[in-house]
């Protein structure tokens, strides 16, 4: 087994190259991962942002834009904007708007649709993502068929973030929700297109909460907490008066 | 406006309810303009201006050319306002949108035909060469009230511009180099700055400074334009929901408020580039 350098993450630009030999056993299979490119022997950055690694195996960039490009698999917040017979047409942020067949959900049939108006918001899965074709959701899990969170979402208030913004909130143990989580009930969806919906009984909460989230993108867990007390203190001041 | 582009029921349904227990989105009072951040650049005349996220830049330049024969001794002011896809998905490039037309306008009238600028002063040589000053405008970011903001930054840019000085000999002029003799300052006669404002629910509601959400929701708006004298330079109200004089007062005197302040934010940021430049 050849010695292997402890790896630092390090900031990156698009087309910087990366030699990967001083980090790998000559076994490894290692892993490319989003935002860098393997071509002629290479491995090529093709996106700004800092280099990360997972055991020295897994290489990716961690880059935050604010457009979406739909992936497979991943869950987004959409905005309906038309409906015919058989589908909706959503908007998720992304070039294409998405269809979403009035079938996909829970319970659904020929007969028994899903009343939604347009400008409702919907959870919804991405169950097609091409980028010659337009992306296709879904508001039922892909396993069970059972709706599982998927859904219009009623009431509450959508904010739009940028993408490493909601990587981060999806993390069950992220600083700022689990410190917004021990003063407030709430309850919220993060859709990875940028867009995250808070919903709370009472309308000031949930401004202190989106504004908390969107401020909390580039603070440190400590600094997190610290705004978190002084945002309660302030309401608690506010309630009094 | 494109279905797209228009914010879904659940943001709509928040915002009124919200404002109808006078809270605002962001956290912000309703009579709160947001932060204002003036940078100015190295060149003279080169600024940026932040009004919360929304983000514009203006520059302006010089150039000698003949004047109107009906008007010997003006010279020209010109404003130029591009509002580029990256300051949002609803302007298109190449394509005037309707903000774009309203900006430009209303920057026309406010900085133009107020006489904020004395365009007699631009005059060289009556009838053959005056000067012509052009603001180029830029929308960087647009999180609402593009107009404020494009106000502001356009004056801080007339401000902060100089011009080069020249010499007259037998009808032909010379302009001297900058580093043989200092530019001059533009001749500006008062400050003239745009405050908005958003009206909602019949014109119960008002917001004054509104971001993108409640730009894009508003019943409708107004849009009062005066300088720190108190002098009423603009009234602007397109179209939207009527209003009661007492609401159009009210306004006017809220606006005077901002409009004192903001001046007073603009000569402090005109006073700390001037000792950068010692």
């Amino acid at each position: 087994m050849s010695e292997t350098t402890e790896f630092q993450p390090y900031a990156i630009l698009p087309g910087e190259t990366i030699s990967l030999d001083k980090y790998k056993n000559d076994k490894d299979v290692i892993k490319i991962g989003p935002g860098l490119l393997h071509e002629k022997q290479q491995v090529t950055a093709i996106k700004a942002g800092t280099l990360k690694n997972h055991n020295n195996q897994k290489w990716w960039i961690d880059s935050s834009q604010r457009r979406y490009v739909p992936s497979l698999n991943e869950h987004v917040i959409g905005k309906i904007i038309a409906k015919t017979q058989d589908y909706f047409r959503v908007d998720i942020g992304s070039a294409h708007s998405a269809l979403l067949s009035t079938l996909a959900f829970e319970g659904a049939t020929k007969r028994n649709k899903p009343n939604l108006e347009i400008g409702a918001l919907v959870y919804a899965r991405v169950s097609l993502a091409n980028k010659d074709m337009e992306p296709e959701l879904e508001c039922i899990s892909a396993t069970t068929g059972k709706a599982n969170g998927f859904g219009e979402l009623k009431d509450g208030f959508l904010i739009k973030c940028s993408l490493g913004l909601c990587r981060s909130l999806l993390n069950p143990n992220t600083p700022i929700l689990t410190a917004l989580g021990e003063h407030f009930a709430f309850e919220t969806a993060v859709g990875m297109n940028g867009r995250v919906w808070i919903n709370t009984p009472d309308i000031s909460n949930t401004i202190l909460l989106s504004n908390a989230i969107k401020n909390s993108e580039f603070l440190s867990a400590k600094e997190i907490k610290q705004m978190v007390k002084e945002l309660v203190k302030q309401s608690e001041d506010d309630m009094e008066l | 406006m494109n279905r797209e582009l228009e914010p879904s029921i659940n943001e709509k349904n928040f915002l009124y309810n919200a404002l109808r227990q006078g809270k605002r989105i962001d956290g912000r009072g309703i009579y709160d303009v947001r932060n204002i951040r003036i940078t100015f650049g190295n060149q003279y005349g080169h600024v940026q201006v932040q009004l919360g996220k929304t983000r514009v830049f203006a520059n302006v330049s010089w150039e000698i050319v003949k004047p109107y024969p009906d008007q010997p001794t003006e010279g020209f002011l010109r404003f130029n306002t591009e509002m580029s896809p990256m300051a949002s998905p609803e302007f298109e490039a190449e394509k005037l949108s309707e903000v774009e037309v309203i900006v430009s306008r209303l920057l026309e009238k406010a900085l133009r035909r107020s006489r904020a600028i004395d365009t007699e002063g631009l005059c060289i040589i009556a009838g053959e060469k005056v000067w012509s000053i052009r603001v180029d405008i830029r929308v960087l970011d647009h999180e609402g009230n593009i107009t404020d903001c494009a106000c502001i930054a356009a004056i801080a840019a007339l401000y902060h511009f100089r011009r080069p000085e020249y010499t007259i000999e037998d009808d032909e002029v010379t302009i001297l180099p900058l580093d043989q003799c200092n530019p001059v300052p533009l001749s500006i006669h008062h400050t003239p700055i745009c405050i908005s404002f958003a009206f909602f629910d019949e014109g119960e509601l008002m917001v004054v400074d509104p971001n993108l959400l409640e730009e894009q929701v508003k019943e409708g708006d107004m849009t009062i334009t005066l300088n720190s004298h108190k002098e009423l330079c603009i009234i602007h109200k397109a179209g939207g929901i009527p209003l009661e004089i007492d609401q159009i007062l009210r306004c006017t005197k809220i606006a005077s408020v901002k409009v004192s302040e903001i001046t007073e934010l603009i000569n402090n940021a005109l006073k700390e580039d001037e000792k950068k430049r010692e």
